[in-house]
């Protein structure tokens, strides 16, 4: 059980990655954002659960699929917006796009090579830790990125150096096309801690509060100086793997299965429920967050293209 | 007999028709069971293997697998991701056949998508051929048309040494459709200036080989050498259609494979125009642009009045559409420098 302001926090959180990312959807499909788009709606319970306890400050590293963490720790939905548009008043200028985002204000930043973050995630832990500062690593990635090498090196160096990392691992079932039971020996990336010596913990993706609560403890022990662990949450892309992705691979009635595990009614129905709001204060909250994305999509659509001279600048500082 | 193929079918009739050829060959990489399907339904799984996101673990089991006597093809969705598995590329696959003396041959192509122009940032669209070119020990291949698609594919395969075969994304139309979306646009090809010649043309049915390391002169001329691979050949291409209306006569070589390089058909050429313009995709400095101009300076110097070259400037290549297009060649790039040099 969590407290009222907790449920009511991780329902914003919620909110504001799935509108987003619902919006973002409709202004690819409209063709004003480029290339790929690969979105977060569906997994939504697992980033707002994990960054419901981070501070602004505390790094945060994440891959392709990286919005939610980002949007988890409450970036300017009108600077994201302006970058997944590729224009002049996005994050970084167009220059990153929607797989390359970075926000140094909230310690933040992704990349598109499956398996990056991870070791980059050691850096911030590691200056944490000569600095003695209580800050927090936190890094996502799907079950996919579990294979990779990276993945267990870092894993081995974090608890090696016992450094202040939470290794949070999207176990979403597919890589692209390719299900977990083929490309992964054992049925749990959590139980893969067990080899390093850290713990690892399977939670409840669906669900936000269960996330909140599994996080918990694994961030503050990371913030006490006890050293890194894995949390595994098993969690479903409900756009598929990108916007072009034909699905044809998935068997029939899957999507529609995790679909009724939405995390945004769950969570609805439990504050309701536990008498933490009534539908008119969630509705409320809903068109609030509608209007702020709303806002966002046409600052953003409004916004100027980058100058031809910023293709040369920043190669160096 | 020929008929109309895309560069796609292309690629994938060559591999069709070698695997049945040759039992030693098959396919490993991510998402293989999706992406080639039709290959899946006809040789099964043993042959074409899904693997995990594990780069540098099936990128050197291909090697093994090489030279313990199969013909791998290995697939890297990407060319962006080799970096995951660099020390097998460049330590191993690109050195085994000669530190053991050539006892030990590596044949196996490892296939990649290449290139950009579509918007969809740094990490998805570089061409860098130039880093694999540079190491001894792997050959590379850049086709730019459908015919060229098969035969250089069919070599490929049938060569006993590391073949880097990437197909750009332009002209490999499902990537282009995969990774821009091609339901949104009234006509994907148009929005992102594809070049029709790159991506259908007459391909003979039955098996032929294009050999590695010949050039082809794409378009006779007397007045400037323009040497490229891949899309911008098609780009340099539609330049000298231009300039052909203005009387200037410009010749158009498709080196086809980096490595080997077919130095040659660049030197005849430049003989004949005495001046050369290098259209490369990839990053300006230490590429490809620099080692033709190298090598025409050391066999024919006394040939040469002017050079110039036409690059991706070098920087990362910036997300946003608007950055892109001034990062990468274009037409328009292509025909500045080339007026300049017909002054
Ligand atoms: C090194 C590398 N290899 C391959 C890819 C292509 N790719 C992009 S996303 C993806 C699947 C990733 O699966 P997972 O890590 O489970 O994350 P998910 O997409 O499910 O969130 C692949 C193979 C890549 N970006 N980087």
């Amino acid at each position: 059980m969590v407290a009222k302001e907790v449920a009511l926090d991780l329902y914003r959180r919620l909110l504001g990655i799935r509108t987003f990312e619902e919006k973002a959807a409709e202004l690819w499909h409209q063709g004003h954002i480029s290339g790929e788009l690969h979105l977060y709606s569906g997994q939504e319970a697992v980033s707002a659960g994990v960054c419901a306890h981070l501070r602004p400050e505390d790094p945060t590293a994440a891959d392709h699929r990286g919005h939610g963490p980002l949007l988890a720790k409450g970036v300017d939905f009108k600077k994201m917006m302006g970058e997944l548009l590729g224009r002049r008043t996005g994050l970084c200028q167009g220059k990153g796009g929607h797989m390359h985002l970075f926000d140094p204000s909230l310690s933040y930043g992704c990349g598109s090579i499956i398996g990056a973050a991870m070791p980059l995630a050691l850096g911030p832990a590691l200056v944490a830790k000569m600095q003695n500062r209580d800050l927090v690593s936190a890094v996502f990635f799907g079950e996919g990125a579990a294979n990779q090498g990276t993945f267990h090196e870092s894993l081995n160096l974090a608890a090696l150096w016992k450094l202040p990392v939470l290794f949070v691992c999207h176990d979403n079932r597919w890589a692209v096309s390719v299900p977990k039971a083929q490309s992964t020996a054992v049925p749990w990336n959590a139980d893969r801690a067990s080899a390093y010596g850290i713990p690892g913990v399977l939670v409840d993706g669906m669900d936000a509060v269960a996330v909140y609560e599994a996080a918990g403890p694994l961030v503050q022990r990371a913030r006490r100086g006890e050293g890194p662990s894995l949390l595994e949450a098993t969690c479903y892309r409900f756009r598929g793997h990108f916007e072009t992705d034909p699905l044809v691979y998935l068997p029939p009635g899957e999507i529609e299965e995790w679909k009724a595990k939405d995390p945004i009614p769950k969570l609805e129905r439990h504050i309701i429920e536990s008498g933490f709001g009534t539908d008119q204060d969630l509705k409320r909250i809903r068109e609030e967050i509608r209007a702020q994305v709303e806002r966002a999509a046409e600052f953003a659509l409004s916004s100027p293209w980058p100058e031809p001279e910023l293709a040369t600048q920043h190669v160096f500082v | 007999m020929a008929r109309e193929l895309t560069f796609a079918e292309a690629i994938h009739e060559a591999i069709e028709q070698e695997m049945a050829r040759d039992p030693k060959i098959f396919i490993l990489g991510e998402d293989v069971q999706l992406l080639r399907h039709p290959l899946l339904q006809k040789f099964g799984e043993e042959r074409v293997r899904n693997t995990p996101i594990s780069e540098s673990a099936f990128i050197g089991a291909a090697t093994g697998a090489a030279y313990s006597g199969m013909r791998p093809i290995v697939e890297l969705m990407m060319i962006d991701f080799f970096g995951v598995a660099a020390d097998q590329i460049m330590n191993h696959m690109a050195k085994i056949t000669y530190l053991s003396a050539g006892q030990l041959k590596v044949p196996l192509v490892i296939r990649a998508s290449c290139g950009g122009g579509y918007g969809d940032g740094a990490h998805q669209s570089q061409t860098i051929w130039a880093l694999f070119a540079h190491m001894p020990g792997l050959k590379v291949v850049i086709p730019s048309t459908p015919y060229d698609a098969k035969g250089l594919m069919i070599q490929a395969i049938r060569d006993d040494n590391p073949v880097l075969y990437l197909e750009h994304k332009l002209l490999a139309d499902y990537w282009l459709g995969l990774l821009a979306g091609a339901n949104r646009y009234k006509d994907i090809q148009a929005e992102f200036s594809v070049p029709k010649a790159g991506t259908k043309g007459q391909v003979p049915e039955e098996p032929y080989t294009v050999p590695l390391g010949r050039g082809e002169v794409r378009r006779p001329g007397k007045d400037l050498t323009v040497v490229s691979v891949g899309v911008m050949v098609h780009r340099a291409l539609a330049v000298a259609e231009h300039l052909a209306a203005e009387g200037k006569s410009l010749e158009v070589i498709d080196l086809r494979t980096l490595v080997p390089l077919d130095r040659r058909t660049v030197i005849d050429s430049v003989k004949k125009t005495r001046k050369l313009l290098v259209v490369d995709e990839d990053h300006k400095s230490y590429g490809l642009s620099g080692e033709i101009a190298a090598s025409v300076a050391e066999e024919a110097a006394g040939s040469l009045d002017d050079y110039k070259r036409v690059a991706a400037l070098d920087t990362s290549i910036p997300f946003s559409l608007a950055l892109e297009r001034v990062m990468l060649p274009s037409e328009e790039s292509i025909e500045r420098a080339a007026r300049a040099m017909l002054k």
